[in-house]
């Protein structure tokens, strides 16, 4: 068991920048790796993390070179093989699962074949034996009729059935060492839960070592043994899984899993000051300084190095990690809200609403007829009341952005109505609203480098609601745009700056900047969070909450993710294949009885605790349409209790906390099954 | 009422923005080479009538067909006309037809792909196909009929190469238009309720223009090639104006034996237009535009 | 797919029809009709009536396009005013010699290309690169006459080796002409491969920055084996529909070329009939010209849409 398998020495890897000065992105990084044994890297982007595990396979991404160290596979240095001796060594000794299938396979070749292409090149298998092993890798996979399966090509699947094949794949070498770059990113909770669970069972099945690589601290704690937490491309903390997340003694990790809003707690997540430094940008001294509430002076000039700790068998760089030992039950606290205030005044009333994407035919336009019986959305009816932060969950295809576009104004309702402001209509044409109801409602989107012009400076980012809106200019113009730079926390010097000098919390800073210069009433926000890091992610929740506590402005807050849900609104509305499955306080929703969609994906959450594990309740099929009839959920309902749910929508229930809950079971009887 | 320090602040990025282009530029030897090359020629096209040592069409019997020699550098043509003056002459009329040739097809080009990416649908669709049809006459064709039919001045010159040297432009700007629109920061501005106009001019151009100034850039240089392939054809420049197509045009024949007279014009030619394309490259690159995968049409 | 293929087709004979339309009314606008522009200062009395009866032009414009776009969808262009006889015995003999010419340049130029553009993108930024690209950018950017005056006064002028002006009738067998064309292939796949090279290799390096790439050698797959079965479907497919584009606006080229060598092929028929004001014939070229542009283009549309994966499936399906 303690026999190590890959061990990295030293490890610098770096780049020469433009002016010819060498920056390292990976810094002297030593670490082991046991066989048998799964090892999380956990960091934010730009830690380096990923070079590291290339690396870990003799991999260097073009346009870097390593500076020095090594890694030694077996007590060989794969850095310094030759491309013939890594060929032999690359998909059956160390095999990689990648962040992305979907890119990550090669659009021409059929998946049968690339699963094929690497069983020849690492077993001596004759063609017949290979196509058994095929069916054997891809039902161990987990994926539908295998047989068929093989013949078909990697867009024809889904995104969690990529990700299924990338496994099936790397497991095809039969390898001592598996690496897995992210393998979950970018899949649906649901799906994301599965495949890791998939994992799971094959670490401990074939008795492979792993080295799981993600920013996500919930996936790192689901099957890791031991952590390592990456900052500023150095190893800062190393140590069992459990000691870690529950005690961690580094205070960028203590900060990182304080700032992770989770489900277990209501209020906001603290969040950290700043962001990680860039390479390059790396000064002197502990490079988690700038950031760092317990620094002193010695730490601005000295930078610690990583000390093993035999009591706690973890490494640690950090000159005053003993303030941090024994206060670990502090990870349990979050800032809590000022609850909104109770005055009921609906300020946007969602009636009826149906959305649908098909274009009408001509024909049946003449004919004034409803071509599309089953569109994307139906039957939403959302009372919005005035202050509060209201939240749409779901996974994709839920609608939930589309119903947020149809509240702006950008995408024309096919039924049902959008009351603003005292009962009055809401056109759904954004040419038909007038300036002031324009106003009154601004949009932030998912991500802020798509959102700003780049070709525009902070300033002329700024200036354009102000001008539209409240025809400032001159002096005026630019005390307006520094006073709304001051409310998002940023100084007056980043008036000149342009989008691509900023960093990405700084650019949904300004986003949120440009919404709020608005003095709107409402604030749709789109997945505002999910393109940040987790440290930033905290800050800009704290700060919308901030705004929204000095301003009264009300959201309406789309998110995937049910942590941050929970951490940011009053009310939330769960949200499926475009029609709604529960709708309640927050607090209420996250608790029993839920209706069984909400409980599959309150059960899919990855918390960073490996003591709570993710309950799988419904298998992770993507539909592509809603269901002409019945309820939403029928094809992935864990609970389906017959005919009655295929043929009639579900009636709506209202539970004793106030969570109405569409479901053909009766509250009660969910709420005892559910227990 | 604009602020004062805003537009100077503006003006102020905008040169800052210009320099550090031209910086990028050449940094790298093919831009630097090409800038150069591209300056030479436009300095000698301003200053070439003040230096010229010899009258461009005074013919004399006396001196046809002279080899290089310190009198005449680059020796003289059949028609006893000195090489040397009528080559620094010869890119003027070329630089200049095509200068603005190119700036009416940027204007064209740009205005109808931006218009078109943007109104999309039925009216896209249409102007597209006839775009296309356009584009699958051979310049050479269409030009040689114009020109045959209605002169060589360069009244006719300049928008009918303009005309024709367009619509690849109208492609890439719509394209780039079309890539533009989709991009959240447009649908930010519908969403707040500027006008059409407002979100073009603020929005929409300052994120295309680099790309259609990019494909101007390179179109010159290609204009270039068409035109002195008209000269050469003799449905370019009259004589005895000089100019470096119709001059290797009339001094092939003769190469055999007073190949100094080809040579002149062709180093002449060459040079331009490589620099220009060169520049063209460094300039896209420059502003990040990967343009290398792009058919010439 | 068949619907796909048909509707390709459809959309081309579309520009076709456009074509016609532009070339018509283009000699319709320009000042002279094709009599006036014939005859010049001879266009008066007996001989300008005798002309606009043969060609018919006293009849409305429409009558007259409708007339002719007939006769060319039979196969029928009319007659040449210069030659005094039908087009299409001028154009026969040209196009098969031109038809040689591009047909033995495409076939020397599209491998050559492939194989340069390859070579340029695996040892990107190394010493091949630097000067196969140098070469490129040289031979792309120089126009095709001066290339072609260039190889005439070096090969064949200077150095003898062959001879530098086609002199032949127009009805050449396809041997005499071999002998001849190697210059004109020359100066004509010179700027073809360039350019078709220069395509090729930044559409490698885009394949080769992929993930799949990576993935591919991080699976173990031998480098060249990862060239062939990962990076050359992928990067070829999008590059066919650039190197038809590319051919076609090449067409130009070859008028030049074939000016500069004497050849006897459309391109100088090209320059012939604009000098001698042969209305009639230059709309029939242009409508070749479009017509061999188009195909191209709906050749490498096919081929994309049978090659790649992506659209074979979308079609399965529906």
């Amino acid at each position: 068991m303690n026999e190590i398998i890959e061990s990295v020495k030293n490890l610098s890897i770096g780049f020469n920048s433009q002016k010819g000065k060498q920056i390292s992105i990976l810094r002297n990084v030593s670490t082991d790796i046991k066989k048998g044994e799964t090892v999380g890297i956990v960091g934010e982007s730009g830690s380096g993390k990923s070079t590291l595990a290339l690396a870990m396979m003799g991999y260097i991404k073009q346009g870097l070179f390593p500076l020095n160290g090594e890694c030694l596979f077996k007590s060989e240095d794969l850095l310094k093989m030759s491309s013939r001796q890594l060929e032999k060594i690359r998909g059956r000794k160390i095999a990689m699962i990648p962040q992305n299938a979907g890119q990550a396979l090669t659009p021409n070749l059929k998946i049968g074949y690339q699963i094929d292409e690497a069983l020849r090149l690492h077993t001596d298998l004759n063609k017949l034996e290979r196509d058994k092993k095929i069916s054997e890798l891809l039902n161990k996979v987990r994926l539908p009729s295998p047989e068929t399966m093989a013949f078909r090509y990697p867009h024809e699947l889904s995104g969690g059935q990529q990700q299924r094949v990338a496994v099936a794949m790397a497991l095809a070498g039969k390898p001592d060492l598996l690496l897995l770059d992210e393998p979950t990113t970018g899949l649906d909770v649901t799906t994301q839960a599965h495949v890791l669970e998939l994992l799971r069972i094959i670490a401990k099945d074939t008795g492979t070592s792993m080295i799981y690589v993600s920013h996500d601290l919930g996936a790192i704690a689901q099957v890791s043994d031991r952590i390592v937490v990456m900052y500023a491309g150095e190893i800062v903390l190393e140590g069992p899984a459990r000691k870690i997340l529950k005690e961690p003694i580094h205070p960028y990790t203590y900060g990182l899993l304080k700032s992770i809003p989770k489900l277990s707690l209501a209020g906001l997540p603290a969040s950290m000051p700043g962001s990680q430094p860039q390479p390059g940008s790396i000064k002197e001294g502990c490079s988690f300084y700038d950031r760092c509430n317990l620094a002193t002076d010695h730490c601005e000039k000295n930078s610690p190095d990583l000390k093993y700790i035999k009591e706690l068998d973890t490494s640690v760089r950090c000159f005053n990690h003993k303030e941090l030992i024994n206060q670990n039950n502090n990870l349990q606290t979050s800032i809590t809200k000022k609850s909104s205030n109770s005055e009921v005044i609906e300020v946007l009333k969602l009636k009826d609403v149906s959305i649908s994407y098909a274009k009408q035919k001509f024909f049946d336009q003449l004919l004034n007829k409803i071509s599309d019986q089953n569109p994307t959305v139906k039957d939403i009816n959302i009372n919005i009341k005035k202050g509060e932060t209201i939240a749409l969950v779901g996974e994709s295809g839920s609608g939930k952005s589309t119903i947020l576009k149809s509240i702006a104004g950008l995408l024309k309702t096919k039924d049902g109505q959008i009351k603003f402001e005292n009962n009055r209509i809401l056109s759904s044409d954004l040419k038909m609203r007038n300036p002031n109801d324009l106003r009154a409602i601004q949009l932030i989107f998912q991500n802020p480098d798509e959102s700003l012009n780049p070709n525009h400076t902070v300033e002329q980012i700024l200036s354009q609601p102000l001008k539209l809106y409240f025809n400032l200019s001159g002096e005026e113009l630019k005390k307006n745009i520094i006073d709304l730079l001051k409310k998002v926390r940023l100084g007056e010097f980043y008036m000149s700056r342009y989008p691509r000098q900023l960093s990405g919390g700084e650019k949904q800073r300004v986003a949120v900047a440009r919404a709020f210069a608005a003095k709107p009433d409402i604030i749709l926000c789109d997945e505002v969070t999910s393109a940040l890091d987790v440290s930033v992610q905290a800050a800009v929740l704290n700060l919308l909450q901030q705004l929204k506590e000095d301003l009264g402005t009300t959201y309406v807050f789309v998110s995937h993710d049910l942590a941050v849900v929970r951490a940011i609104s009053d009310r939330v509305a769960v949200l499926y294949q475009g029609r709604l499955c529960e709708i309640g306080p927050s607090q209420n929703v996250y608790k029993f009885p839920s209706h069984p969609y909400t409980e599959v994906l309150l059960g899919a959450v990855l918390e960073p605790d490996p003591d709570i594990k993710p309950k799988l309740v419904a298998e992770d099929i993507v539909e592509e349409k809603p269901p002409e009839k019945g309820c939403s959920f029928q094809g992935r309902c864990p609970r389906k209790i017959g005919d009655i749910c295929n043929s009639e929508v579900p009636p709506w229930q209202i539970g004793e906390n106030g969570n109405a809950i569409r479901c053909h079971i009766n509250i009660d009887e969910l709420a005892s099954l559910q227990q | 009422m604009e602020n004062n320090l805003i537009t100077e602040n503006k003006q102020k990025n905008k040169i800052e923005k210009a320099f550090e282009i031209l910086k990028t530029m050449a940094s790298k030897p093919s831009g630097l080479i090409g800038l150069t090359v591209v300056l030479f020629h436009v300095v000698l096209a301003l200053i070439s009538p003040y230096i010229a040592p010899y009258d461009y069409k005074a013919i004399s019997p006396n001196t046809m067909l002279l080899a290089p020699s310190a009198e005449h550098w680059f020796g003289t043509d059949s028609l006893g006309r000195d090489v040397f003056t009528r080559t620094i002459l010869g890119g003027r009329t070329a630089l200049t037809v095509t200068f603005f040739g190119s700036l009416i097809a940027l204007l064209w080009g740009g205005l109808l792909g931006i218009f078109c990416g943007l109104v999309g649908g039925k009216i896209d669709d249409v102007v597209m196909r006839v775009v296309d049809a356009f584009l699958s006459i051979p310049w050479i064709l269409a030009m040689l009929l114009i020109v045959s039919l209605l002169g060589t001045s360069t009244e006719v010159l300049i928008p009918a190469l303009g005309f024709f040297y367009g619509k690849g432009i109208v492609r890439v700007a719509r394209a780039a238009t079309h890539d533009v629109i989709a991009k959240d920061f447009i649908v930010s501005a519908r969403a707040r309720g500027h006008s059409n106009m407002s979100i073009i001019w603020n929005e929409i151009i300052p994120n295309v223009r680099d790309a259609i100034l990019v494909e101007g850039a390179m179109r010159w240089s290609w204009m270039l090639l068409g035109f002195s392939s008209l000269s050469f054809l003799g449905f370019g420049v009259s004589p005895p104006t000089p100019d470096w197509g119709l001059m290797i045009s009339n001094a092939r024949g003769l190469m055999s034996f007073a190949y100094w007279s080809v040579i002149a014009p062709i180093v002449g030619l060459s040079s331009l237009i490589i620099g220009i394309n060169l520049t063209a490259d460094a300039f896209a690159k420059a502003l990040g535009i990967d343009r290398s995968t792009k058919a010439p049409v | 797919m068949l619907l796909l293929i048909l509707k390709r087709i459809g959309l081309g004979l579309i520009t076709l029809f456009i074509v016609s339309l532009i070339t018509f009314v283009g000699v319709e606008v320009l000042p002279g009709d094709a009599c006036t522009t014939y005859l010049e200062r001879e266009a008066y009395g007996a001989a300008l009536d005798a002309c606009i009866k043969r060609l018919g032009l006293d009849v409305p414009a429409y009558e007259r396009y409708l007339d002719w776009a007939l006769n060319v969808v039979r196969g029928d262009f009319g007659y040449s005013l210069s030659g005094e006889m039908p087009i299409n015995e001028v154009l026969g003999p040209r196009v098969k010699n031109s038809l040689v010419l591009a047909s033995v340049s495409i076939l020397i130029g599209i491998p050559l290309a492939i194989v340069l553009g390859i070579i340029t993108a695996l040892w990107r930024d190394k010493l091949p690169d630097i000067m196969i690209s140098t070469v490129t950018i040289f031979s792309m950017t120089i126009p095709e006459f001066i290339s072609a005056t260039l190889l005439i006064l070096i090969v064949a002028i200077w150095l003898g080796w062959l001879p530098g002006i086609v002199i032949l009738p127009s009805d050449a067998t396809f041997f005499e002409l071999l002998s001849n064309i190697i210059l004109p292939v020359v100066a004509i796949s010179m700027i073809m491969t360039a350019h078709m090279a220069r395509m090729v290799r930044s559409s490698v390096i885009q394949v080769m920055s992929s993930d799949y790439v990576q993935m591919a050698i991080l699976k173990g797959v031998p480098y060249w084996k990862m060239v062939f079965r990962h990076v050359l479907p992928n990067a070829l497919l999008p590059a066919i529909n650039v190197v038809a584009l590319t051919i076609a606006w090449l067409l130009g080229g070859v008028v030049v070329t074939e000016v500069v060598f004497n050849y006897p092929g459309l391109g100088r028929l090209v320059i012939e009939s604009i000098s001698n004001r042969d209305l009639p014939v230059v709309q029939a070229l242009a409508i070749i010209l479009a017509s061999i542009y188009v195909g191209i283009n709906l050749i490498a549309d096919l081929m994309t849409l049978m090659l790649n994966p992506r659209l074979k499936s979308l079609q399965i399906r529906k």
